[in-house]
């Protein structure tokens, strides 16, 4: 078991505001979820506090990011994509700003705070707006490199993180690459393109069907733009079925974007999207929530049996 | 320049911006006209950018936040070189990168604006910027009054005072009217003056179409150390042609062909004025 992606996104941004003291992280009351405590105490000069006030959160970072600051501002992705997305769009996307977008305890990771606090509807607002690479990381690996990454991109992007401890998918030295997915297991029966934290229930569904000897490929798909067709292509030729997993409404996410690619593509396979229907949220934690929707071990496996075996 | 040759500047000003609305047949008629004056001390007077130096990060910065005048922005800046006024024909035109509210595609404009509300957290952010590099520029940004019902201005007033961004100058176009009608009725704005200053700036009343007067108070900004400069500019929308003056349906209307004739008339009878 590794550390929450927070807890590595908080070390790998103190790391390099270390090294450059024109790295910033701007807060919005959010330090203390944002894991970022430690980076107040040691480097204050370098966060900027604008308190409980998300728009003013992303135009001041927009201004900083103009004046040659490399800025990552931090809020709740709940808030950050919804009261803000105004700013985003204007301030940062259209005005082209290379602001570093860190929604953290994304998804549902507040569980039982209720709807309010879940950000299920980030991917879908974020794709249908030009000029952001979205990335939602799987495990420690894929955070520490998406934070690295994108102190030097050059416009802007959004990294949605979530709170709970994840388990090490890769092995140490994997090669990260912003729009290349990265195969977790291989196999010809189903494949689950799954993100950030379902890849790992798609990986322990993939063990429960191997019992049955069915092999599944398992693919975490850590950024949702620029997103990476290849992949979906050749999972769509090899593989049987595919299950797309993500905690995220089902409309206008990662689901939707490779329907639209395997369609488009004249490929045809057997599909289904997980993830939250259009209905009022059941209440309960996250992983009540994941379980509730047929975002765990069983449910993805009977989703692909229901595929393989129609 | 002299006053007298800055306020026949403004003249040509309005005259220009009129004649490519027109051509247009498309644009901010009214906001436009009120902000003339201002604009015209700013770029002549205080910001120290020019065309040859808009790269250079140690220049003053302006940012636009009343998009919705960008016509008067887009003369001033080809008065001062920035590009070719005759780019100005395409105005609002298929392919033109001279749309209906600033953009970063037109050289000299510091950051995409349009959306109320936007202007002034950018600012705040350059401005934090320069107090953590310990630069010297100066940021100045143009909000609109109708603007201040937008809830973020006053979060980023909040963050300014905060941060003691004296390096911070706004600047309110306070022509009294938006869209609807009188900002009083539409939301009511006052006591402005109060609640600027319990936010924490130092505030300002200036007549803004008053060319020394606003040369004054530009020039005197910080007017307190370790505070941010609000400056209430008292405008007329429509400033400077009778039927259009103080007539908010003039919002974003274009003059018909005798309007347009009447209105440039009255400003070179202006002109035929200040020039005796």
């Amino acid at each position: 078991m590794g550390k929450a992606n927070l807890e590595v996104f908080s070390q790998t941004l103190l790391a390099l505001a270390r090294k450059d003291r024109n790295v910033l992280v701007v807060t919005s009351d959010s330090r203390g979820s944002g894991k970022l405590l430690p980076f107040a105490e040691k480097l204050p000069d370098q966060m900027v506090e604008v308190g409980v006030a998300e728009q003013n959160l992303v135009g001041i970072a927009a201004g900083l990011a103009s004046a040659g600051k490399i800025v990552y501002a931090v809020s709740p992705a709940c808030f950050l994509t919804a009261r803000a997305l105004e700013q985003i769009k204007n301030d940062v996307c259209y005005s082209d700003r290379p602001v570093k977008l860190i929604g953290i305890s994304a998804g549902v990771s507040y569980g039982a705070l209720g709807s309010t606090h879940h950000a299920t509807h980030d991917l879908a607002v974020l794709r249908a707006i030009n000029n952001i690479d979205i990335i939602v990381p799987a495990d420690n690996l894929e955070t520490a490199q998406a934070i690295k990454a994108a102190a030097k991109m050059r416009h802007p992007v959004y990294i949605r993180l979530g709170k709970r401890p994840m388990y090490h998918l890769h092995e140490p030295g994997t090669k990260f690459e912003v729009g290349k997915a990265i195969a977790v297991r291989q196999g010809t029966d189903v494949a689950f393109v799954a993100t950030g934290e379902t890849v790992y229930h798609a990986l322990l569904a993939a063990k429960e069907l191997g019992k049955e000897g069915l092999t599944s490929r398992v693919i975490s798909m850590h950024t949702i733009r620029p997103l990476d067709t290849q992949a979906i292509l050749r999972a769509a030729s090899d593989c049987r079925a595919i299950v797309t997993v993500e905690e995220h409404s089902i409309s206008g996410g990662l689901g939707e974007a490779c329907a639209a690619v395997l369609m488009e593509s004249g490929i045809r396979v057997s599909f289904k999207i997980v993830g939250f229907p259009d209905e009022y949220m059941v209440s309960g934690s996250q992983m009540d929530i994941f379980k509730h929707y047929g975002i765990s071990a069983q449910g993805l496996a009977k989703t692909a049996k229901m595929l393989l075996n129609p | 320049m002299t006053d007298n040759e800055l306020r026949i500047k403004s003249v040509h000003y309005r005259k220009k911006l009129l004649k490519y609305i027109k051509k247009a047949n498309a644009g901010h008629t009214g906001g436009s006209l009120s902000c003339v004056d201002i604009l015209n001390v700013l770029y002549n007077r205080i910001l120290d950018v020019t065309p040859q130096r808009f790269t250079d990060p140690a220049r003053d910065r302006y940012v636009h936040s009343k998009g919705h005048s960008v016509e008067a922005l887009y003369v001033v800046l080809a008065d001062k070189g920035f590009f070719p006024e005759s780019d100005l024909g395409t105005l609002c035109g298929y392919g033109s990168h001279y749309v209906g509210h600033p953009t970063r595609k037109v050289n000299g404009i510091e950051q995409n604006t349009g959306a109320l509300g936007h202007g002034l957290a950018f600012s705040v952010g350059v401005a934090l910027a320069a107090k953590k590099d310990k630069a010297s520029y100066k940021v100045c940004t143009l909000l609109g009054d109708g603007e201040l019902a937008e809830g973020s201005n006053w979060e980023s007033m909040m963050a300014a005072a905060h941060y003691s961004l004296d390096n911070l100058a706004a600047i309110i176009d306070r022509n009294n009217l938006q869209i609807t009608g009188r900002t009083e009725d539409v939301c009511e704005i006052e006591p402005l003056g109060a609640k600027l200053t319990a936010f924490g700036w130092s505030v300002r009343i200036v007549d803004g179409h008053d060319i020394t007067a606003l040369t004054d108070v530009l020039r005197a900004a910080p007017f307190e150390a370790g505070k941010p400069s609000m400056i209430i500019a008292k405008t007329i929308k429509g400033k400077g042609v009778s039927f259009i003056e103080n007539d908010h349906r003039w919002h974003h209307k274009v003059p018909s062909d005798e309007q347009y004739e009447q209105a440039q008339q009255e400003l070179n009878d202006l002109l035929d004025e200040m020039k005796l």
